[in-house]
Order: structure tokens, then sequence, then C-alpha cells
């Protein structure tokens, strides 16, 4: 049996993004070549991509724009953000077409006289859970990834989990469990702290090490330097 | 259509048949056709509570097996008119109850009654859920201390999830608090909870408070439910219940100790 001579994987890398404002090459080599003098090993032979969210309008000329990045020896593998038309012209000379995962980095829609479709990815919002009665002692409710809000009380012996934040409105008896993915920006909220145990993203207090002031009071308890931290809910 | 009421707990001991009986003994004297049904299989209470004991022919799980009917299995109560028990099998478990056996034989009775008290055995098991299952309401019985109150939470909150009212998507079972055993000093003293305590952590409606009485013990004793006993404290605060639950607005008695009198006072009492 022979070996495989190669494997095929994905992964991921960081790469320098170029955020082109103007399609004035000449003024671009000259800006750039100063900006890389300036710390010439950390640019030479680094791959770039060009982001062209700001250039929408406009016609790019890909081939000069290519050989000018690679005259000033940077390695130029692709654009992202283009339009369609860019894109295409972008691919006839050899540049792969990127796409930009974050969010905020979304191609900014140019502003528009005629009536074109514009298809705007939404945000999913996934609503609390809301639990409108006390939760008894044996009952367990989770709230998978979301917050959960609890209106009655949650009783000895019941425990609420959350991968979002707890909300409790009535006396917190029992046990909540919040940020139970591991998420440690998640709070405990309630009206009246006296839980039988506290924990938010795998830090955990027992009722032994609440007794302290805010025991029966409103508190909200949030994690901190991988410990907990207890606060009082109302100020005063 | 009779209402179908459990009196239930979780914990064993809190009052569960007492309370059955004298519930279910007032609500007939108030002129409604009431059955009462042990759902204790093997641990048969109800009768010697009720005072019936010896009249026990058949039971309620020969009524599901089909060996006896209703009018065979029913007690009539010798002393209250419309008053009915069907006693528990002594001799079998609690796996001699099955879902359809018992719906059937509540649908049987629903059609002669008004009320059916289903007398919950204590736990959480097979046989307190069958009690608990076809109820349109529940009696909650706690004694004031924090183990019953508990166990009484667990039970309200199975009432909730698992009962037939909750399956169906129905209305859900209308719960009641019955606190039993309840002793003013004691509570004043700080050794039992108060009914303030009891409340806070339950949060549901107050149907009565019984205190702590040698009326209760002798009314088991001697076979005759307390409700019979109109001059005992126990007995007027069971009827005070009974009106609560029927529909009318009664103020609670027995809550406070009692202030000793001067001459209690001087002579002890």
């Amino acid at each position: 049996m022979s070996e495989q001579t190669f494997e095929l994987k994905g992964n991921l890398f960081t790469l320098s993004v170029l955020h082109l404002f103007s399609v004035d090459i000449t003024q671009l080599r000259k800006e750039l070549d100063e900006k890389i003098s300036q710390a010439p090993k950390f640019f030479i032979g680094a791959p770039i991509v060009i982001n062209l969210a700001k250039l929408h309008d406009t016609n790019v000329d890909f081939a000069t724009l290519k050989q000018t990045l690679i005259d000033l020896q940077l390695n130029p593998v692709g654009i992202c953000n283009g339009t369609e038309q860019q894109n295409e012209a972008a691919k006839a000379v050899k540049l792969s077409v990127l796409n930009y995962s974050k969010d905020n980095a979304k191609p900014v829609q140019p502003k528009q006289n005629n009536t074109e479709v514009v298809e705007v990815e939404k945000e999913v919002y996934l609503p609390p859970q809301i639990v409108q009665t006390t939760v008894r002692s044996g009952q367990q409710i989770y709230a998978k990834n979301r917050d959960l809000i609890v209106l009655g009380a949650v009783s000895h012996g019941a425990e609420v989990i959350a991968d979002g934040n707890i909300h409790i409105y009535g006396t917190l008896r029992g046990r909540a469990i919040a940020g139970a993915q591991g998420y440690d920006e998640a709070a405990i909220y309630c009206q009246r702290l006296e839980a039988e145990l506290v924990s938010i993203n795998g830090s955990y207090w027992i009722s032994d090490s609440l007794q302290g002031e805010l025991w029966g009071k409103a508190a909200q308890v949030k994690q901190k330097n991988d410990s907990l931290e207890i606060t009082a809910l109302v100020k005063g | 259509m009779a209402k179908i009421i459990v009196v239930t707990s979780g914990k064993g001991g809190v009052g569960k048949t007492t309370s059955s009986a004298a519930i279910g003994t007032g609500l007939a004297l108030k002129g409604y056709k009431t059955a009462i049904i042990d759902f204790d299989i093997g641990l048969r209470n109800l009768d010697l509570i009720m005072g019936c004991e010896r009249r026990v022919v058949y039971d309620f799980v020969n009524v599901i097996n089909g060996e006896a009917n209703l009018n065979q299995a029913l007690i009539k109560d010798k002393r209250v008119e419309k008053l009915f028990i069907l006693p528990a099998s002594q001799t079998r478990d609690k796996d001699a109850l099955t879902r359809e056996g018992v719906e059937r034989v509540l649908n049987e009775l629903k059609d002669k009654f008004d009320f059916i008290i289903c007398d919950s055995p204590a736990g959480i098991e097979a046989g307190a859920m069958m009690a608990l299952y076809f109820a349109d309401e529940a009696i909650v019985t706690t004694n004031p201390e924090v183990s019953s109150v508990r166990d009484s939470d667990r039970i309200l909150g199975i009432l909730q999830s698992k009962s037939k009212r909750a399956e169906d998507g129905l209305e859900p079972v209308k719960e009641h608090l019955l606190l039993t055993r309840y002793n003013p000093s004691r509570v004043a003293a700080g050794e039992m909870l108060s009914v303030e305590d009891v409340q806070e952590i339950l949060a549901i409606d107050l149907l009565g408070v019984i205190p702590e009485s040698t009326a209760v013990l002798n009314a088991s004793n001697s076979g005759q439910p307390v409700v019979l006993d109109g001059e005992s404290d126990a007995g007027q605060a069971y009827n005070d219940a009974i009106n609560r639950l029927l529909g009318e607005i009664v103020d609670f008695r027995f809550l406070n100790v009692e202030k000793k009198g001067i001459l209690k006072r001087i002579f002890g009492g």
C-alpha cells in the first residue's frame, strides 16, 4: 500500500487586511511605502487581503493594484467586501474572493436611488424563558442558550439553570446555575438570596458561604477573578 | 358531577387520613353526597379513623379488578347520611392500582356524588401519583416544620406537572394549604414555623389551620371523625376549613396563644 501524498484540511489564519479608501494607486504606493519603511521586516512577504467596503461605486484596476503590492514586497492573496462586478474583476487577475466573518465589517451598502432590494442578515434573538409560577422542590428548569426569568420563588431542592442570566423575582432558596455553557459574564439576580447554591460558569458557592450581610436581601451574583462576587441589587 | 379532591402531603404522619375523614364527614353533614377513597393500598387506615373497620367486605382493588361492584364495596356511614367510604385493600400493594381502573371507578362515582375525597398515601410513588392524578383540587396537608413543608412543596410541583389536568393542559389543579398540628405557644417560643412562614414558602391559599389537640387523637382512637366533636377546637377548625372549601370567607381562629384567665393562672390550667 502506498502512502497518500497529501491531505486537505481547513484552518484559520490571521491575515493583514488593507482597507482601501481610494483608487488612486500612485498615492497608495507612496503612502504604503512610507508605512512599510517603518517596519519592513513585519511587512515583507506578508499575505494581504484588500477590503473594498468603501469603494463600491468605483472600478478598481486590480491588475495594477496587485502589481503595486507585489512591487512593495507584499503578497496580495485576495479581496473581500467587493461588489459582484469587483469580485469578477479580481478573479480575472487571480485574486481570491474571501468572505469576511466579522459582523461589524459587513459591506456598507451604498446609498441607492433606485429600488434594488438589499438583503440584510438578521441577528438571531433568543427570547428569555419565562416561568410564571414558583419552581417547586424537585423541579428542574434549564433555559438553553438564553436567559431565564422566574416570576415566583425557587424553592428548596429546586434547580434553575440557564446558559445566560437568571432573574428571580421571588426568593431564591434552591440552586441557581447561570452561564452553564461557559458564559462568564452571566449573573444571577434575585429579590431575596437564601440559596442552597449559586454557580456562574463553574464557580460556585454553597449556602454556608452566602451567609453574609446580603443573606435574605436583594442581590446579584457575578463571577470575578474565577470566584464569585455578591453585591446588593439596590443601592442603599 | 362530583368534584375530586385529593388530600396529600408527601410526608407521612402529618394528618392526611384524619383530615380526609374530617373533611369528608363535614361535607356530608352539610348535605353533600360524599365518598372518601382510601388510596393507601396495603396500609389501610381510613376504615379505622371512620370506625367502620368491621364492615369491610370488598375493597377498592376488588372493584378495580371487577371482583365486586361499587355498591358492594362502598360502606355507608351509620352516623352521617350521604357519607360513603371505599376502603383500601390490606393484602395488596400499590401496584394493584391501574390508571384505567382508577379512572373507571372515579367516573362511576362522579355521576352519583358531589364530592370524592381521595386519601393519598405518603411519598411520591405510584400510590400517591394515582391518588392525585385525577384531582380537580388538592388539599396539601402540612405540619409547621421544615421537612413537612419541603415535601409539600415537592407535591405541589408534581400536581403542577404530573396531574391529568397538567397533562391535558386544562385549568391547573386548585391548591389549598391545610396546616395541621399547629401549636401557637410553640410557634411563639420559636420552636415551630408560623402560618406566615409556611405560607411564604408554599405560596398557596390557606384553607385552614388545625390546632394540635388531644381531641384529634381521641377521635382517631374511637373511630369518630373529629368534626363530629363540635366542642373541640380541632373540630371547629375543620368546620371552618370546610366552609372555606365551599367558598365562604371565614376568619381564622386558634392562631394565637390563649390568654390564661386570672383563675387559671392562680390554680393552674
